[in-house]
């Protein structure tokens, strides 16, 4: 549906080398990055805010690179709102509803249907400078949905807010994207990213070094840089059950992990670091509460560290040094036991 | 920890040596100021004010002074306000030179830009002529003092209204185009809206500028008379004594539409 093709943009000390990706219809797609590495200028050239030096934007087809930002069909909530202070919400909600040249009553009707679905119709008459974070945010939104943009850009939507009002947008982001609505979001945070993303495109040094859904992003990162910045290499999608006096379980493909965590039962996605995975020859009593039996599938050494790949039921990467994986006599096909504690996993709510 | 906040509280309520002599300093320089106004005010009896106003060509000279002042200041911002806006935003080759050459009214003598757009204006010049054709002068006639005192006072416009759009955040600007807003309505709709207070600050300026202008407009129009010439005439021709109740009137005055104008901007800001 987007399809951003061979984008090449330097300012100053930033630049975009070559970027290349495709947004399907109904995707909710997670840009990943540190700060700095050029992604807000990305979701600029996308708008049309700025013009790059080289590549093109192509929507349903047609190619908008030089477009009107306003025909773009584009909508952008910016990670401090960017409300404009001198409007009440009505009227800034309003504000793209007159751009198009809709009247009193239709304005009426449309402002309340958003405010009703975004759910703020008590803050209409507000000024924005009185909203706290999560409000505001609300607003944003209804006011760049208003616009029915094609596909909806947001620069960091969550980073900026307090906690509760976090998971509130996270939901509220995931409802407008079970609407049909295609997105692109920009965050530094992965917790953010696995939450929320169908696909994943990993952005570094200006350059895109991998598109995937979360899972084989997490699981295979193709540059040392994405393994670095991520870390995470166990990554699975299931369900918690949580009764929230002892241990919470989650199920994944068959298998049940305990951890803690105070999170409500529901679906979800738990990351365990494989540095916290430990491997032993025996069923050994430790303190660790997952104990499972597995055959070594695949091993990758370094120089100092090996990654040894354990089958469970379930893939799960175990970092050991290079002296233990001699002393234990680990080899392809051998058959180990790997433990984790229970406050090794973390679980991160969908 | 109680005496420790005890004794940073004692200490920030005596003033040390330096606030106490920089004080007395300022107070120095408000006097300065303050003085020779109340001094004027002082010297100036009621029944002479009250007879001043009754004056025909008193009143003629201030209604004069006034409204050239505020149409010089509204024509040129049509123009300025705009322009301003662009200074804010844009980057362009020259725009320093630019910016300096707005502020070259304020610095050079006001006797030698009076002469300068007097050779623009006057009968001997393109403008001149084209004017004289089309049945008016610019030299003694309103128009003339309008251009005078738009010249001398425009640098206060163009720089309050530029700080003031400088200030507004271009990401507001850039949200609303992506909300489908043209740039037109962008301007009219955020930009001049946040910038307002400034914008409306450098028209109060620009207005209170002209009308207190004297050298430009004496070279351009003698006559008809605004009030700082018509003060100068009566001080060269009679002295101090009849210079002086045409002088408190005026400045009375506009003190009065200056000190409104001023709460206008300020409640306006307060509302929003």
């Amino acid at each position: 549906m987007l399809e951003v093709s061979s984008i090449t943009k330097i300012i100053d000390t930033f630049a975009l080398k070559n970027i290349n990706f495709e947004v399907k219809r109904g995707e909710y797609f997670v840009l990943l990055g540190k700060s700095g590495v050029g992604k807000t200028m990305l979701l600029e050239i996308i708008a049309g805010l700025l013009e790059p030096d080289s590549g093109h934007i192509i929507l349903d087809g047609c190619d908008i690179t030089k477009e009107k930002i306003q025909k773009r069909y584009i909508g952008i909530v910016y990670q401090d709102q960017a409300l404009f202070p001198h409007l009440s919400v009505y009227e800034n909600i309003a504000y793209p509803l007159r751009c198009l040249g809709q009247k009193g009553k239709e304005i009426d009707a449309n402002v309340e249907q958003l405010a009703e679905n975004i759910g703020f119709t008590h803050l209409l008459k507000r000024k924005p400078k009185t909203l706290s974070s999560g409000e505001a945010q609300r607003v944003a939104l209804a006011r760049t949905l208003a616009t029915e943009p094609k596909c909806l850009l947001l620069d960091e939507p969550i980073s900026s807010l307090d906690i509760q009002a976090k998971s509130e947008i996270r939901a509220l982001l995931r409802k407008i994207n079970r609407s049909g609505q295609s997105m692109i979001h920009v965050t530094h945070d992965y917790e953010e990213a696995i939450s929320l993303a169908t696909r994943i495109a990993v952005m570094e040094d200006g350059k895109i070094s991998q598109v995937g859904s979360p899972q084989e992003v997490f699981q295979h990162p193709k540059s040392e840089f994405v393994a670095k910045f991520i870390g995470i290499k166990n990554v699975f999608k299931g369900e918690l059950r949580n009764s929230g006096d002892e241990l919470a379980e989650f199920m994944t493909n068959g298998k049940r992990f305990l951890l803690l965590s105070d999170k409500k039962s529901g679906k979800g996605t738990m990351i365990l670091r494989s540095e916290d995975v430990t491997i032993s020859n025996t069923n050994l009593q430790t303190s660790a509460r997952n104990t499972f039996k597995g055959n070594i599938i695949d091993i990758e050494m370094d120089r100092l560290k090996s990654e040894v790949i354990v089958d469970i039921g379930v893939k799960i990467s175990a970092l050991i040094t290079r002296d233990s994986l001699e002393k234990l006599g680990i080899n392809f096909g051998k058959e180990v036991w790997v433990n984790f504690k229970a406050t090794a996993p973390r679980y991160i709510e969908e | 920890m109680q005496l420790d906040n005890k004794t940073i509280i004692h200490r920030s309520k005596k003033p040390d040596t330096l606030e106490l002599i920089f004080l007395a300093m300022g107070g120095l320089v408000l006097l300065f100021i303050i003085a020779p106004l109340a001094g004027m005010f002082i010297n100036c009896s009621l029944g002479d004010l009250v007879d001043t106003a009754k004056d025909d060509a008193v009143q003629k000279s201030i209604w004069l002074t006034l409204w050239t002042a505020m149409a010089g200041t509204l024509i040129l911002a049509f123009f300025a306000i705009p322009f301003s806006y662009l200074l804010a935003r844009k980057n362009f080759p020259l725009k320093r030179l630019i910016a300096g050459i707005i502020d070259l009214p304020i610095v050079i003598p006001h006797s030698a830009a009076g002469i300068a757009i007097l050779g623009v204006i006057s009968r001997n010049s393109v403008i001149g002529r084209l004017a004289e054709k089309s049945g008016f002068s610019f030299v003694g006639s309103p128009a003339g003092i309008m251009v005078a005192m738009a010249f001398v006072s425009l640098p206060f416009l163009i720089n309050g209204a530029r700080e003031g759009f400088a200030a507004v955040p271009e990401r507001l600007e850039k949200a609303a185009r992506t909300l489908g807003a043209t740039p037109f309505r962008v301007f009219f709709t955020i930009s001049l809206p946040l910038a307002w207070r400034s914008v409306l600050s450098g028209l109060i300026m620009m207005w209170a500028r002209g009308l207190s202008e004297f050298g430009a407009v004496i070279i351009i129009a003698y006559q008809p008379m605004i009030t700082p010439v018509l003060i100068y005439d009566r001080f060269s021709s009679f002295g101090l004594k009849h210079a002086l109740p045409v002088t408190v009137l005026f400045i009375f005055i506009v003190l009065i539409i200056f000190i409104f104008l001023r709460l206008l901007a300020e409640n306006k800001n307060a509302r929003s």
